[in-house]
């Protein structure tokens, strides 16, 4: 098992430097000069040339790629272009409440993700199955920023039960950004228990279970239940790193403090170290979730662990 | 049926028409493509026709789904946004369907070094969350629709290629392909015309089923102010104009998201019949 974990380990360090590069190269993509971008629109030859210098824009990109890294294990991510401060500290600062948003997506998005697929699994082909279906295949098909905007129109606007916008750190401002962000992928986890509920229930020591006259409750929740979640966690797993991708739209709708909005933000002021930081913080991030999403897989299922 | 042939047409239509509500789907696909074509002869006004005396009308019997800020009309504009949304949609999938299908076949059939490259280059990919990457790659092309097509192709290719590597491993070492081996059929052969026509099932429902996310996240972007920009009658920037008017003009936000939602529901049901219908354990 150990053994397994360190090659999963290893396995992700060629992601991860591939990914360097690549949002490292971003910068050299984007069209137009980097330097002149930096100096500001206003700035001459001279001001521009400095600007090159400073930032190492004159050496070969190898040798700048080497400083970002070098800068990068120190955990410097640069200044921003329009505050002036430091990338880390302005991620620090919009971290938290991506994090709680994310988190109270997937608690509640797990809790009628599992409970509605296992339900309409029990009742295959009855009418709560069908209702179940057809909620979850229209959480899917919903825009998220358009589902938003409803509960912004009935919940905050006509009701009044909950604020319009923003986040100071009261719950109350959570339920609607949550409820939004986490519907998709409620839905999706529904579905996927539903489908790997149905797949164990045609496994053969379903039969055996039954055959031996055990009591259905037992047959579903002993037998098929605990068996239809581990692929199950793995989809899970997956789903936090969409969900904390997904808060993109999200955050934007209800003018949320976090990552995702200052991401568009800095797309439309072309704020390129902070668009640089996010796409590796991101992609950091979901890669070290597959991780554990791989190991915990492993841990589940000795099938994996042993191959 | 007794003197007609059974193709796996004729089985794949049978366990098709089974489904009542993929079949309402593919109807409700059929008339939105029809409703695209046909805009111009069927939208009741011109969509970028403004009027000022007439803004933020709710419905009414001429303006069945109400008017904007500008006075145009939101019905003409939903259809004419159909033509965008579809386009968008279709060709975005198709692209990275292309790429994503040959790569997975060549991934999965060849194996070693090659598998390893296009499958780690995918793990890369699939670090970016789809709209992230989407949105990075905005940030370099620029806002725009076609941009966007782009961007959001480059992420159905890793779906695609795994989908069609996984199913071309299984295939690999099944029977009918060695026995074709043993009679010397070719690589390409075995490839081309053994392996990927099996794989194909279940690309094809993901190719209907990444139409409703692509045209989900193109009108995503466009409500980001990334992809359409205004005037342009698109659903998603539609919604991001109605924004500023939520409780004043309910209706700006209600008939464009209802438009999209629909269409991707369609997309969405449509896939799931047809993944029913290819599925070889259902009859």
């Amino acid at each position: 098992m150990l053994k397994y974990f360190l090659r999963r380990c290893i396995s992700i360090i060629p992601v991860l430097l591939v990914v360097s590069i690549l949002v490292f190269l971003f910068v050299h993509l984007l069209p137009g000069d980097p330097a002149r971008i930096v100096a500001g629109p206003d700035a001459d030859e001279a001001t521009i040339q400095k600007v090159r210098i400073e930032l190492g824009l004159d050496k070969s990109l190898p040798e700048q790629y080497l400083t970002y890294m070098g800068r990068l294990f120190r955990g410097d991510l640069g200044k921003s272009l329009r505050s002036k401060l430091p990338v880390a500290q302005e991620i620090a600062l919009r971290y938290p409440p991506t994090l709680y948003l994310a988190a109270a997506s997937m608690a509640w998005s797990i809790l009628f993700g599992v409970f509605f697929g296992a339900y309409a699994a029990m009742h295959r082909g009855k009418w709560q199955d069908y209702t179940a279906m057809v909620v979850a295949v229209s959480g899917i098909s919903m825009p998220q920023f358009w589902l938003g905007l409803l509960l912004i129109q009935l919940f905050a606007v006509h009701l009044g039960w909950f604020p319009v916008t923003g986040f100071t750190g009261k719950w109350k401002e959570l339920v609607l950004p949550s409820l939004t962000l986490g519907a998709t992928v409620a839905a999706i986890i529904a579905r996927f228990t539903l489908s790997s509920f149905l797949d164990v229930l045609q496994e053969e020591y379903i039969n055996t279970a039954r055959a031996k006259g055990l009591v259905e409750r037992v047959v579903m929740w002993k037998h098929a239940f605990r068996n239809a979640l581990i692929p199950v966690v793995t989809m899970v797993g997956l789903q936090f790193g969409f969900l904390l991708g997904g808060s993109v739209v999200v955050e934007t709708v209800f003018a949320w403090p976090g990552l995702g909005r200052y991401m568009i933000e800095s797309v439309s002021v072309r704020d390129y170290p902070v668009l640089q930081a996010l796409l590796l913080l991101y992609s950091f991030q979901f890669v070290a979730i597959n991780l554990i999403v791989d190991m915990l897989y492993a841990v589940i299922n000795p099938e994996i662990r042993y191959k | 049926m007794a003197d007609k042939t059974v193709t796996p047409f004729l089985i794949f239509w049978h366990k098709f028409k089974r489904q009542k509500s993929a079949l309402v789907a593919g109807i409700f696909i059929l008339l939105l493509v029809l409703a695209a074509i046909f805009a111009p002869v069927i939208a009741p006004y011109d969509p970028y026709a403004t009027d000022y005396s007439l803004a933020m009308m709710p419905p009414s019997k001429e303006h069945w789904a109400g008017t904007d800020v500008f006075g145009r009309d939101i019905l003409s504009r939903i259809l004419y946004g159909a033509r965008i949304s579809l386009a968008v949609g279709l060709s975005s999938v198709a692209i990275g369907a292309i790429v994503g299908v040959t790569l997975g076949l060549l991934s999965g059939f060849f194996g070693g070094f090659l598998d390893e490259l296009i499958m780690r280059t995918s793990d890369v990919l699939f670090a970016f969350p789809g709209i992230l990457l989407a949105i990075a790659v905005v940030a370099i092309l620029g806002p725009g629709l076609v941009n966007v097509i782009f961007a959001v192709a480059i992420f159905s290719i890793p779906t695609f290629a795994r989908i069609v590597r996984g199913n071309t491993l299984a295939i690999k070492e099944s029977l009918y392909v060695r026995a074709a081996r043993s009679m010397g059929a070719s690589n390409s052969r075995i490839m081309f015309v053994h392996i990927m026509p099996g794989t194909l099932g279940g690309a094809i429902v993901y190719f209907t089923l990444r139409i409703g996310t692509s045209i989900l996240t193109a009108s995503s972007l466009s409500f980001l102010g990334l992809g359409a920009q205004p005037p342009t009658p698109e659903w998603g920037a539609m919604l991001a104009e109605s924004r500023d008017y939520i409780g004043v003009a309910d209706h700006l936000t209600i008939f464009p998201g209802i438009a999209i939602f629909l269409t991707v529901l369609a997309f969405n049901i449509f896939g799931d019949g047809l993944r029913a219908a290819f599925d070889p354990k259902i009859r």
